[in-house]
Order: C-alpha cells, then structure tokens, then sequence
C-alpha cells in the first residue's frame, strides 16, 4: 500500500515546479486535448515530445513516471487484449477460423494502449511538479468566477486540501489496525472473495471511527483559529501570473498549433 | 522456554532503497516468567524490534525463536501469534465490533476455539482487566470511557491468553489511576498466570517498580540489558543518550552531592524505605 505514487509530489527547483499551479493546470488540459486530437498513432509523437521536453525541464527522475503508470498495468492489458480481438480489419496476419489477427487491430490497440500511457503520464506530471496546496489553490482561483452562480470554490478547495492531507495520516493509521488486527490471528490472506471482504471489518470500522474523530478535532481546531470560510480570507501566498507563465502557455500553444498543421497536411 | 533473539538486524526500504538500520545486530534472550521493560529515545527501534516478537515484521536477518518456533517460517508465524499477544499503543483505537463481548471474543475465535471456550475466555478477561461481563457484555465499545475502552481492548488480547505478553506504552494517556490499574494487572497476570510481561515505557519509575529485567535501545543497538538496579546504576551514561532515571534514584544522587552516605542502586520506593529502616541514614 506504501508505494501509490498516484498523487505524489516531488518537491523540487525547475521552471516547471516554478509556474503558477494555473499555468501548469492550463497545460495539461492542452495537452489532453493534443492527444485527443490525434487519431492515427504516429503524431502522437507531437504530444509525446512535449512531454518529453516538460520532463526533461522539471528534472523529475524518469522512474517517478514508470512508477505512476504501473498501477494501470492490467487495465492497460486488458484494453490492448480486448482491442486486438474485437477490431476488425482487412489486413489478415493471422487466420484461426474463428478469430483474424488483422494489421488494424495491431495498430488500433497501440494507439489506444500510447493515448492512455500518454495521458497518465501528463497527468502525473503535473501532481509531481505541484505540491498539493499550490495545485488546490490554482483549482480555487479557476473556479473562482463561477462564485457567480454561488458555486462553493473556496469550500471545495479546502475540502480537497484536507483530504489530500489525510492520505498519508489515514494510512499509517489503517496499517496501525492492520497490525493490532494480524496480532489478534486476524487473516486477511487466505479464504474466498467474500470471507476477505468480510475480513476487511475490523480494520474499516475503527478507520471510519478515528476518521470522524479527527474530521471532529480538525473542525473544532480550525474554529479556534478564527476560521469561517473563505469571505474575507487573505492568503500569504498570492499566486502570481508571471512571464515565464506566458511563455509556457505560448510554446503550449504552439505545439497544439503544430499539431492541428500536421493533421491537416497529412489527412 | 523463551524468546531467543539472535543477530537481529532490520533496516526500512524506502522508495526502493534500504534505509540505515534500525535494529543493529540483536543478541539476546527473554527469559519466561520475567518481566522485561525496554526503554530507549523516541526512534531507537522500540517498536520495530517489538513488532518482529510475532513476527509483524518478518526477520530479514538474523532470527527470531519464541518456544522453538523459528519466525521465518510462515507457518510458525502463525502458532506464535496466538503464544505472543500485542497490545499496541492507544489500543482502543483498534476496537470495532457491536458490543464489548464480540470485541474481546475476536482473538480466541480466530484460534478457533469453541462457543463455550470462548465464552469462558472472553468473560475470564473481561473480570481480569476489571469491565465485570454482566454489565460490560453488550455494550458498544464505543459509549464506553476512555480508560474502559483501553482496558476492552487489552482483554481482547488477554483473551488467548497468549505466554508473551507485549504492550506498547500500555500506560500513555492515562491519569494515575488508569495507570495503576494497568500495572496491578500486569503483575497479577505475571504472579498468578506466568505470563511473560515485555513492555515499552517512557517511565522509568514504573520500569523500576515492575521490571525484573531492562532492555536500553539505543539508535538500534543494545545500550545495556540487565536488573534494573544496575542499568539505573549507569545514570550519567542514561542521561547522555536522552533517557533519565528513576525519581528515587535521582534523589539519591541528589542526597549524595551533599555528602549523605547512601547507594546509587536504589530505584524503588520500597527499597529506600527499607535503606532508611535498616539505619543506615546517618546526617
């Protein structure tokens, strides 16, 4: 359970850990939509370079990447697995009467299994180069004008700051319970699906119990330092929109704009 | 029998990568029927040697026997957790069944014992602990107070009614009734029952009072394991690695700068009493 990277961040120096949460927020949602845009698995390598190049410029170590990707391992296999057998094309490499291996359905479970690499990959990219604070304050500022329509921005920030927080708290404790449970000749190893679910009880009920306990002090520590939702709240930290911001954005959008070029050439 | 600890050595891996130890090369034994204190700073590897006394924590290197049964053998894991019974720091946190029965009764039915077994145990340790099985039975665990809820807990693990009996700070957050409720209880079990007692403490007054046997931990390493009287004896080296003595001992350390002829052996009240008694206060 110790080693989810999903999520994580490494603290660190670069350009890229230095833009705004905004910017890098902004970035990613371009470069979601670059690798949509691509149908055909060869210009993924447009995306594919503007990671490499974020990669490259964060200093973030290569195995963070690969270590982000492997809890999507078997979904990854199955999606290629489930391609390679329901697509159907003309380019037979393979009869077995009752199923083709066809060209196509090589290439489209490729394309399909990169596009999600691709994704995942980008995605983490921006957990890794923005700690968890910066990356909710940049989600408040954005949802900021819809205070409009009475859209909770600051209280769905902070909402998300604080589970983010009790991630590592809640499972440390859970492993806590674990143990206790273990050393009661708890087995949460062996038996059907059904016995390892009900096995799980005992270590859910007391982590659902201290969860509210501390969902209870937090509140009750959080209103004793004055604290009463977002009107008026200044913060230390103002996020500011600098110029390496809107050359990030710019160079962004110049891949997006290659990219759009390219598909249009080539179709 | 006993627990024979052998070469221990256990280092955390973080990230892929081994950290430094934090248990460097454990070699000695827990004899039955003792009650051993172990004491050490906060990160000296109390816990984690704990938690390979039923093998929580499987043995890396080096090896772990508790009656004869090896621990790095999966299948003894499992014969040695009911022999070693752990109470864990704040251990009321770990309770979660409807009443305070069904608690307690889930360590000896996962030994697979019978109704009647169980329910002979569960009501036995319940009495033990002081939670009276006609009044605490079926209550939920949760309405109960904190010092009741603690001492549920601890039934839960007198119930197997292990030979080994390993608590984790047992005593933390308790006022000083909870705390000699707690103690009397331990030296019961280990006068009336033999069960073996290992604790963890950060009171050496406690340790003093209780313990038969001492275990100082120091960033791993064995720092001293012997009687009490003549670890708290070491009280300039105790204090040096951040740990301290006991209160007597440290008022007869206080009554020795100013002359007064007496032992720096004596850790216990009753002992300085017995010192004063005898007659050998002489101003």
């Amino acid at each position: 359970m110790r080693d989810i990277t999903l999520g994580q961040y490494v603290a660190g120096n670069s350009v890229i850990h230095k833009l705004d949460p905004r910017t890098k927020i902004a970035m990613m949602i371009l470069y979601i939509v670059m690798t949509f845009l691509v149908k055909k698995i060869w210009f993924m390598a447009i995306p594919f370079a503007y990671l490499v190049l974020e990669l490259i410029l964060s200093g973030i170590s290569l195995r963070y990447i690969v270590n982000s990707l492997k809890p999507i391992r078997f979904l990854l296999i199955f999606m290629f697995l489930l391609n390679l057998f329901f697509t159907s094309g003309e380019h037979v490499w393979l009869d077995l009467g009752f199923w083709k291996l066809t060209g196509e359905a090589v290439m489209q479970s490729c394309f399909l299994s990169v596009r999600i690499i691709l994704l995942v990959a980008g995605a983490s990219m921006l957990t890794l180069t923005t700690s968890p604070i910066a990356l909710t304050d940049g989600i408040e500022r954005l949802f900021m004008p819809l205070k409009v329509f009475h859209f909770p921005a600051h209280e769905l920030a902070m909402m998300m700051t604080i589970a983010l927080r009790f991630v590592p708290t809640l499972m440390d404790e859970s492993e806590k319970i674990r143990n206790a449970q273990m050393s009661r000749g708890a087995d949460f190893e062996s038996g059907n699906i059904f016995k390892r679910v009900k096995s799980m009880i005992p270590i859910l009920i007391p982590l659902f119990v201290s969860s509210f306990r501390k969902a209870d002090e937090l509140a009750t520590a959080m209103e004793s330092r004055c604290y009463h939702g977002g009107d008026g709240r200044t913060r230390l930290h103002q996020l500011r929109f600098q110029k390496t911001d809107l050359f990030a954005i710019l160079i962004t959008l110049l891949f997006v704009a290659v990219l759009i070029v390219t598909l249009v050439l080539f179709s | 029998m006993s627990i024979v600890i052998d070469h221990l050595t256990f280092a955390y891996t973080e990230g892929g990568k081994k950290l430094e130890p934090t248990l460097k090369d454990l070699t000695f034994t827990i004899e039955e029927g003792s009650f051993l204190g172990i004491i050490g700073h906060t990160g000296s590897g109390k816990s984690t040697f704990v938690k390979h006394l039923n093998g929580l924590i499987p043995c890396e290197k080096g090896t772990v026997t508790v009656d004869g049964h090896d621990l790095s053998d999966k299948a003894e894991r499992r014969i040695v957790r009911s022999l070693v019974g752990m109470v864990f720091q704040y251990p009321e946190y770990q309770l979660f069944a409807e009443s305070v029965f069904e608690d307690v009764a889930f360590g000896p039915r996962n030994m697979k014992l019978d109704a009647d077994e169980v329910k002979k145990r569960v009501e036995h340790a319940m009495e033990l602990v002081g939670l009276e099985p006609e009044r605490f039975s079926a209550r939920s665990p949760f309405e109960l107070s904190g010092g009741e809820r603690r001492r549920a807990a601890i039934a839960g693990v007198l119930a197997m009614q292990p030979k080994y009996l390993v608590l984790d700070e047992p005593m933390a957050g308790l006022d000083p009734l909870g705390r000699k409720e707690i103690l009397t209880l331990l030296e019961k079990l280990r006068t009336e029952s033999g069960c073996t007692v290992i604790m963890i403490s950060h009171s050496m007054d406690d340790i003093a009072n209780h313990a038969t046997k001492v275990l100082v931990l120091e960033q791993g390493s064995v720092f001293a394991y012997d009687t009490p009287r003549a670890v708290f004896l070491r009280a300039e080296e105790l204090q040096r690695i951040g740990l301290s003595v006991p209160s007597v001992t440290k008022i007869c350390i206080a009554l020795q700068k100013k002359g007064v002829q007496i032992p720096a052996s004596i850790c216990t009240e009753q002992a300085l009493i017995d010192w004063f008694k005898e007659g050998n206060f002489h101003a």
